[in-house]
């Protein structure tokens, strides 16, 4: 089977964290986001994956081929010379997705959740039409685009609504399809929206499925939204009883949902939970209040530190009973001075703060 | 006793000096509050001592000093094992406390004691406003006055030009040192050579001079009467009080004339000064009287270690874990336990107060028996070393630079509080920021 991941361009949404590394290298508990994807696509048996981007990052060169040999896949880059919106890339990768005539995988790289690609594309081969998109439940669908189904049908696709403003329904697009090669001849090789344009065509001959996803999901995008699919996905690995999260057990873990890379050192008295990721050779010192952050491999936290809602970029330091919360990010080699306060601070990278951050701002 | 004034005693036998503190009352304080809800602001607690303790030091090393008073009109049993135990700490001179049953004026009270203070014929007395903090040099004003063969000599220091009309303002001589003017709380700038709020007088100038004031006011009642905001010393009275012709205050009624017409001289100081005004005043008095006793080698100053940043004063009977790390600028009062990994600076920990593991305290004071939970910070925001003031302005809007915990005050754990006032007897469980909190 095949894939096609969409990349897009720099991930401004996610700086300073994008400053450093392309958006699917950053790591989503503990693993680059795109290895994720990877990973799941792989294990659904999809051996042709093709990375849509309108940048060519060479750092992600050395990444992919891991993952090739890893999990036994063929990672190809698609590179837009200009945008191409969300559906122009499927044209310009048509020789893959069109090389036979089984459907692939369409998925935003943002997107985090269960991914359920197995069943989805058993659920699309059994109404045999030309797509199926996941939907998810959203509690305030009139932020988003709304999926409204044929009458007395559970999956067919009537139409979308977008932001609705009376309640029409509560599934919206979850960003992840499988598509018939067939969509491609309904895509023209020019800047065009899948949403707005393609499935609404599709929708037209009423071709186009909708397929329930199961638990969480998350467009993490940004870094509150980071945060929140971090704290998401780690309760599922909970619920799951996945064997990587730290023992609860342990002394220091406070209402679970923690994950610690055995190459972390943590000190004497700490207080870390819930939902918290420590990445690889991060150390943190004694007395350290860690809940609800992300503290990126290499990151060092000083004694009596307390962090949270906080990603702790590569590399970066803080001090000595500094407090980081309100969604504060730190960029790769950030240093926060001892009894320092960062309130929802973006903090570009090799900055070092000396100074109280009161009021959200970005620290250039 | 005569007011005549006589001829002066010149030559012969060493003058004599005596003192005078002036405390104000209960009512007046009320800047102070919340701390001075349950404690008299002359009796709390800065770098180890109460603030009138500084005075009584200043007046200590004085050798000729004999004889000291506190004019205020709290209640006598405020001071009463003050007195006591002063008593004893300094046998070189008698203390009383003088009360005064309404409010008089800073001139009024020492010309209602009068009897007291002339008695056996004292040449000149000190005169000490006890909200002061400041390294009160007194020799040197009494060396000035016989120098110069004064009748008054004023302390003096400079500020910044824009503080400067928060102040009595004094222009002087810059040779002789001589007082030419003096207005208080002036609106234009007139000069930033200030009045400290300590005086010395001869007992011959003085007495005739304030009973002139007040002959002055029964036939001309004074017409302005200035806002109490920010003057040195508007603390001792009200409003009201002062339209009543028997208030008198030094620095509105008396200091004016005296420059018109007296031998009245400034000894400005570079040393540190502050008033003690609002309770966050207490933070600055508090590092500045630590670290005069840190330079002076005091033995009650901790000696400084990797979690000791010089100049910390830790009561004998407090509990420090020796993982916390203290300073500079702390006092830890009696009784208070500091937990694990806590984090003190610039700060002031009152009596039986408790402050659990991990946490932060900074440019605040944590008041008497308070509780503050692991992981919390409480934070007040550094005010420039210059700065006379104790309020900022954050985000256009005017709160206290230092955050104050009242008496029994509680800080949940891991709850961040900034820039806030807190009344006594409250628990804080949620952040707070830039409020008082009743």
């Amino acid at each position: 089977m095949k894939a096609l991941i969409l990349v897009g361009g720099f991930g401004t949404r996610l700086r300073p964290l994008t400053l450093t590394l392309p958006k699917p290298l950053v790591e989503f508990a503990n693993k680059p986001m795109i290895e994720h994807q990877v990973e799941s696509l792989a294990a659904a048996g999809v051996t042709d994956i093709v990375l849509a981007v309108n940048y060519r990052p060479e750092i992600m060169t050395a990444a992919l081929k891991r993952y090739e040999q890893e999990y036994g896949v063929k990672i190809e880059f698609s590179v837009e010379s200009e945008p191409l919106g969300t559906a122009g890339p499927l044209k310009l990768a048509e020789k893959i997705l069109g090389k036979d005539d089984s459907p692939f995988f369409v998925l935003n790289s943002d997107v985090i959740c269960d991914y359920p690609f197995k069943q989805l594309a058993a659920f699309h081969k059994s109404h045999g039409d030309e797509g199926t998109i996941i939907v998810t439940k959203v509690e305030e669908p009139s932020k988003y685009g709304v999926v409204v189904h044929k009458p007395n049908h559970a999956s067919r696709i009537d139409r979308f609504v977008e932001k609705p403003v009376e309640f029409v329904g509560n599934r919206i697009n979850a960003g992840i399809y499988i598509l018939n090669p067939s969509v491609l001849r309904r895509i023209e090789l020019r800047p065009t929206s899948i949403e707005q344009e393609t499935f609404p065509a599709i929708c037209e001959d009423g071709q186009l499925h909708s397929f329930d996803l199961e638990g969480f999901w998350m467009d993490v995008g940004q870094p509150k939204d980071f945060l929140s699919g971090t704290c998401l996905y780690l309760s599922s690995l909970t619920k799951k009883g996945a064997k990587q999260l730290t023992p609860t057990s342990e002394s220091y873990v406070h209402g679970g949902n923690v994950l610690i890379d055995p190459t972390a050192k943590i000190g004497k008295h700490c207080r870390i939970g819930p939902n918290v990721t420590i990445g690889p050779n991060v150390v943190v010192g004694d007395g350290v209040r860690l809940q609800r952050c992300v503290l990126l491999s290499g990151s060092k936290v000083k004694d009596h530190a307390w962090i949270k809602s906080t990603i702790v970029g590569w590399n970066s330091s803080v001090g000595k009973w500094a407090r980081l919360e309100n969604v504060t990010v730190l960029g790769d080699d950030v240093s926060i001075g001892d009894e320092i306060y960062v309130n929802g601070g973006s903090v570009l990278p090799h900055k070092s703060i000396k100074q109280n951050v009161d009021v959200p701002a970005i620290i250039m | 006793m005569s007011l005549q004034v006589p001829s002066r005693a010149k030559g012969g036998a060493t003058p004599s000096t005596k003192a005078v503190i002036l405390v104000g009352g209960p009512a007046r304080g009320t800047r102070f509050r919340p701390l001075s809800l349950d404690v008299p602001k002359p009796l709390f607690d800065v770098a180890g001592h109460p603030i009138l303790e500084h005075c009584l030091n200043a007046v200590a090393k004085v050798p000729d000093i004999k004889e000291v008073f506190i004019i205020g009109y709290y209640e006598e049993s405020v001071f009463r094992d003050f007195i006591r135990d002063a008593a004893r700490n300094y046998p070189n001179f008698s203390i009383k406390y003088l009360r005064e049953y309404q409010a008089l004026g800073t001139a009024g009270g020492l010309y209602h004691f009068r009897d007291a203070i002339l008695k056996g014929r004292p040449d000149r007395f000190f005169v000490i406003n006890a909200d002061v903090c400041c390294s009160f040099p007194l020799t040197e004003m009494l060396k000035l006055f016989d120098d110069r063969d004064a009748e008054a000599v004023i302390l003096g220091t400079r500020v910044n030009d824009d503080a400067a009309t928060n102040f009595g303002c004094i222009v002087s001589d810059a040779h002789n040192k001589r007082v030419l003017h003096y207005v208080e709380k002036p609106e234009s700038h007139i000069s930033n050579l200030i009045n400290c709020g300590v005086y010395l007088f001869s007992t011959e100038c003085i007495f005739p001079a304030v009973k002139s004031a007040i002959k002055r006011r029964t036939e001309r009642p004074r017409l302005v009467s200035y806002p109490s905001t920010e003057a040195l010393d508007s603390s001792f009275f009200d409003q009201d009080d002062a339209e009543k012709s028997e208030v008198i205050r030094l620095e509105q009624d008396i200091l004016s004339d005296l420059a018109d017409s007296r031998q009245f001289f400034v000894l400005e100081t570079k040393d540190f000064w502050r008033q003690i005004k609002t309770a966050g005043s207490a933070v600055p008095a508090n590092a500045l009287y630590l670290q005069k006793a840190f330079q002076s080698g005091s033995e009650e100053i901790s000696k400084p270690s990797a979690n000791i940043l010089p100049p910390v004063y830790i009561h004998p009977t407090a509990r420090v874990d020796p993982t916390a790390k203290l300073g500079p600028n702390v006092s830890i009062g009696a009784n208070v336990t500091i937990g694990p990994g806590v984090r003190v600076k610039e700060a002031i920990v009152l009596e039986d107060a408790e402050i659990k593991h991990d946490s932060c305290v900074m440019y605040a004071i944590v008041g008497w028996s308070s509780k503050i939970g692991a992981w919390a910070r409480v934070e007040g925001t550094p005010t420039p070393v210059a700065s006379h003031n104790t309020t900022i302005i954050k985000n256009g809007v005017k709160v206290q630079s230092i955050t104050i915990l009242g008496k029994d005050c509680g800080v949940r754990d891991e709850v961040r509080v900034q820039n806030c006032v807190c009344l006594p007897n409250k628990e804080l469980k949620r952040d707070v920021t830039n409020e008082v909190i009743m």
